[in-house]
């Protein structure tokens, strides 16, 4: 067991975020439960992010949709070990639909954060990029330090998809930053924003 | 099993563009017709729950989604469904039931006893139907019900419709 190294991770997940959303500014970004949430609301809440306030499991599936449905807009989602874990057996739903405009970035902090930062597997043996290659997403790679993250920067927005990134990042408890909470409003702000003022 | 062939009409009159789908015998002639629909993107998923994720996120993208699922698969979706009913996401899924009709296999009994209470206490408006010639104007409905009404529903496609399932005995 290695339950203590993510302490020492250099990338810091407030930092990642910015640096991805910052990235381009056209990704339509779904973030998962919970501690993306707060880190993509803390880089910029917007329209074009929908943020998983439950749901657990469900961020990458909803990606699928929404980049089937837009298939020349870019589609990220963003979450985390704990939420990819959940829904695993989705990586194999989207490999064998291979959207090309579709990349998933897990920010794996090792830790159940809103449950008390409990160990998740890959805190000793699961490795989700392996283990997304083995569901059939070739694209698949982990990104350690500010410099692999940067190689990997253009990859992430633009490269043919499906695109598979683990992010190591530190395990911290940082401060919550909170987007609504008002699904309603988060997903006709959504859509308005993607499909104009006529698709409410 | 024509009946397929009315749901899938009613597909195309709705303009549903997304089939999201667990393989299926009941379901077997309508999801064919829909792989083979060039307007129609088909999501083969690994567990039900994924095709209510999947649904919302066409639904943002401005697709029309619907799920198909056998009754064995309506307790997987049921955390999942929060998300169509907080958000108030349209949803429409139709399920064809085990546990009903000739059921051969005690396995299948307590989730299809179930279905409906279970999709009801989850917040879903359910029909159900097994006569074949009503089955297009029902699942034309609940379409409607779906992406007119904006509400979430499932219509329960009965054990009589399909073939009796024996595995040899």
């Amino acid at each position: 067991m290695m339950s203590e190294r993510a302490e020492q991770f250099p990338l810091h997940r407030r930092d990642v975020a910015k640096t991805l959303l910052q990235a381009r500014d056209d990704m339509l970004i779904v973030t998962g439960l919970g501690s993306t949430n707060w880190d993509f609301t803390a880089a910029g809440d917007q329209p074009r992010i929908f943020p998983l306030w439950g749901a657990m499991g469900g961020a990458v599936p909803i990606g699928l949709g929404l980049a089937l449905a837009q298939p020349h807009k870019r589609v990220m989602v963003a979450t985390g070990d704990g939420e990819m874990l959940m829904g695993i057996g989705a990586l194999a739903t989207v490999a064998v639909n291979a959207p090309k405009n579709l990349a998933i970035c897990v920010f794996d902090n090792e830790r159940y954060g809103e449950t008390g930062m409990q160990t998740t597997h890959t805190a000793s043996v699961t490795d989700l990029a392996l283990t997304a290659k083995g569901l059939g997403i070739q694209d698949a790679d982990t990104i350690t330090d500010e410099t692999s993250l940067k190689a990997h920067l253009d990859t992430i927005t633009g490269a043919d998809g499906p695109i598979f990134r683990v992010i190591k990042v530190r395990a911290e408890k940082l401060d919550f930053v909170l987007p609504s909470k008002d699904g309603v409003h988060l997903k006709n702000r959504f859509r308005a924003n993607l499909l104009g003022e006529g698709a409410l | 099993m024509e009946w397929a062939d009315d749901i899938y009409a009613a597909f195309k009159d709705a303009g549903i563009n997304q089939v999201a789908y667990v393989p299926d015998a009941g379901h077997k002639r309508l999801i064919n017709a829909c792989i083979a629909d060039n307007d129609i993107q088909t999501v083969s998923l690994t567990t039900e729950e994924e095709g209510v994720a999947v649904s919302a996120g066409a639904w943002l993208g401005g697709d029309k989604c619907v799920l198909l699922m056998q009754s064995s698969g309506v307790g997987n979706c049921i955390n999942m469904l929060s998300l169509t009913e907080t958000c108030r996401f349209p949803f429409v899924t139709f399920v064809t039931m085990r546990g009903q009709w000739h059921e051969f296999n005690p396995w299948q009994m307590p989730m299809g006893t179930t279905t409906k209470l279970a999709l009801e206490t989850a917040g879903l408006l359910v029909d159900e139907v097994d006569d074949p010639n009503d089955v297009g104007p029902r699942a034309a409905a609940a379409l409607h019900k779906a992406f007119v009404g904006a509400q979430s529903t499932a219509l329960l496609l009965g054990q009589r419709l399909v073939p009796v399932k024996t595995f040899g005995k």
